[in-house]
């Protein structure tokens, strides 16, 4: 009983982290699932967002203007990884994670130091974990919910047109998208650059949630991403077939994971073996699909020897 | 309508597996010619097709197409100008896409694609329309993702997406080889009726010896790199098959070799 107190005192905390990681997952299904490539970059894009938009605020920008400004440097780190791929060859695994060592360095610098607070209490934020339960529309559930449902719209609009779907086509069938006329070198970049926005978006979201921006925030984002993806299509996938809903059930994935997560740690699971067991339950809902079509090719190969071949 | 000159090509050049594929090619197509090309394996057809394509660059040579030098334009720009037909049916086709979206995006073809609805609803009807001339029923699944249709209809949908832009050319290569019979003649058919009705510049390779003849009004048949026998008109109407392995066996000094020719 006193379990179940804690873990709904814990809820409100583990949606809007779940929102805000949410935003990062979208990301993270661009390039995953739409472009078909797995980009690193946004275990340093996501600390980047934090960092500027930290930054820009101690330095007395607007919220909304700090936000966007690291959605551009969101935006920036995907070009340098998209670039890596298509002018310089590298295979994008490798390309992201060039990028994401090199963010490292770049987001020290950017910082100053290991990182840095901004208190809530001197200054202005867009949300604080402080406000989780305040009745208020300052409230993370509600600000970054409604960013999240209007991030929604925008991508459903953006891959609805002629741009959107050459995106969507170059991820589909490469062959089929130059021959077509479509630029694949430009729309993978277009990919990843747009991916790595909304990470970084999220990541400035994260540093003000936490009441700080910190060069390590990223590390291991793409399993968090990875996770929600693979939890929402696990879920939802079935019910949720409309583009617009694939990526809210992404965002529904990631508040899982983190409800999830918030379970076991009030369980009584150290909080260190988290990491270990993000990997492990992304490794294993990675490998179903590989061991599911084994199996079928497996059980074709029984069944249609005789008449049903013939 | 198409000039290729003097076009070579050699791949894995000065290694073990250096491999000649093209030895100076020249070949000229009027507006409205419809060839068709037969040869062994490795004879270069395919190679040919993709060197028009641009999906290698050539060694040398020049490739223009009504008038417009394409020898140095990478292939997404040379799109604009062709139809593109390949052999696997998976190849032409977006597979996790709509039928609507597959067509959408061929309409496009050599425009700039920029913040425009991606498909609008006088496309939808367009397409409606137009699907219903291939006869699979294609037309009452235009939401219906790419991936669930079978071979034969994903090359006709392809076959429609290269020629829904009028293309300058059009490139088939062996589209109809990975079909059962009765689906590569209902593919054929759909070609010729396709390319006459828009009086389409055609190149279409084939192992079928005896479409290679009825089909189009020109054949030519390549060997190690080379064009060796070029034909049309009454001359190519009168050509039987085995005339065909003869003219080989004569230019090539040796017997064709293709398992899918032996085969059919």
């Amino acid at each position: 009983m006193e379990i179940l107190q804690q873990l709904l005192n814990a809820l409100p905390g583990s949606v809007s982290q779940g929102l805000i990681w949410g935003i990062m997952a979208i990301g993270v299904y661009i390039t995953f699932r739409i472009l078909d490539v797995a980009d690193l970059t946004v275990d340093g894009s996501f600390a980047t967002g934090g960092v500027v938009a930290v930054m820009l605020i101690l330095n007395g920008w607007n919220l909304w203007l700090a936000m966007l400004v690291a959605f551009i440097a969101g935006l920036l780190t995907g070009a340098v990884t998209g670039l890596l791929h298509t002018l310089m060859g590298i295979p994008p695994i490798l390309a992201g994670i060039l990028t994401q060592l090199s963010l490292y360095s770049i987001n020290l610098k950017l910082l100053g130091k290991a990182n840095q607070s901004v208190n809530v209490n001197q200054t202005d934020l867009l949300v604080s974990l402080r406000w989780v339960r305040d009745f208020a529309f300052h409230n993370p559930l509600i600000t970054v919910g409604l960013v999240t449902v209007i991030l929604i719209a925008v991508l459903y609009w953006f891959f609805g047109t002629e741009m959107g779907c050459a995106l969507r086509a170059t991820g589909a069938n490469l062959n089929m998208s130059r021959a077509q006329g479509i630029n694949t070198s430009f729309n993978k970049v277009l990919g990843i650059m747009l991916s790595n926005g909304l990470v970084a978006f999220s990541g400035a979201f994260l540093s003000q949630y936490q009441g700080f921006a910190d060069v390590k925030q990223g590390q291991g984002a793409i399993v968090i991403g990875l996770a929600a993806v693979i939890i929402g299509e696990a879920v939802f996938g079935k019910i949720f077939k409309n583009f617009a809903l694939r990526l809210l059930s992404v965002s529904l994935g990631s508040i899982i994971y983190y409800i999830v997560v918030q379970t076991v740690i009030t369980l009584g699971l150290d909080a260190n073996l988290l990491k270990l067991l993000s990997a492990v339950i992304v490794a294993i809902f990675l490998a179903i699909p590989y061991w599911k079509r084994q199996y079928k090719a497996k059980h074709m190969v029984k069944n249609k020897g005789g008449k049903a071949n013939a | 309508m198409l000039d290729i000159k003097n076009v070579e090509k050699t791949f894995n050049p000065g290694t073990i597996n250096e491999k000649k594929a093209l030895n100076g090619i020249n070949l000229h197509l009027n507006e409205g010619d419809f060839v068709t090309v037969i040869g062994g394996n490795g004879a270069g057809k395919s190679t040919m097709l993709n060197m028009v394509s641009g999906v290698y660059p050539v060694d040398c040579g020049s490739i223009v197409i009504d008038g417009i030098d394409v020898t140095k334009l990478p292939e997404y720009k040379r799109a604009k100008y062709l139809g593109r037909v390949f052999q696997d049916p998976m190849t032409g086709t977006a597979a996790d896409m709509q039928i609507e979206e597959n067509l959408a995006l061929a309409a496009r073809r050599g425009k700039t694609r920029l913040l425009r609805v991606g498909i609008t609803a006088k496309e939808r009807k367009e397409y409606k329309e137009l699907l219903k001339i291939l006869d699979l029923g294609l037309e009452e699944r235009l939401t219906a993702k790419v991936g669930l249709l079978s071979g034969g209809q994903r090359q006709a949908l392809t076959l429609l997406m290269a020629t829904l832009k009028k293309p300058k050319l059009l490139l088939l290569d062996e589209h109809t080889a990975a079909l059962d019979p009765k689906t590569a003649k209902k593919v054929l058919d759909i070609t010729e009726e396709i390319v006459s009705k828009n009086n389409l510049t055609t190149i279409m390779i084939t192992h079928n010896m005896a479409d290679a003849i009825r089909v189009g009004n020109r054949l030519i048949m390549m060997n190690n790199g080379k064009i060796i026998f070029d034909v049309s008109g009454e001359e190519k109407k009168k050509l039987t098959v085995s005339d065909l392995l003869e003219k080989f066996k004569v230019s090539a000094g040796e017997e064709l070799n293709n398992d899918r020719i032996l085969l059919s």
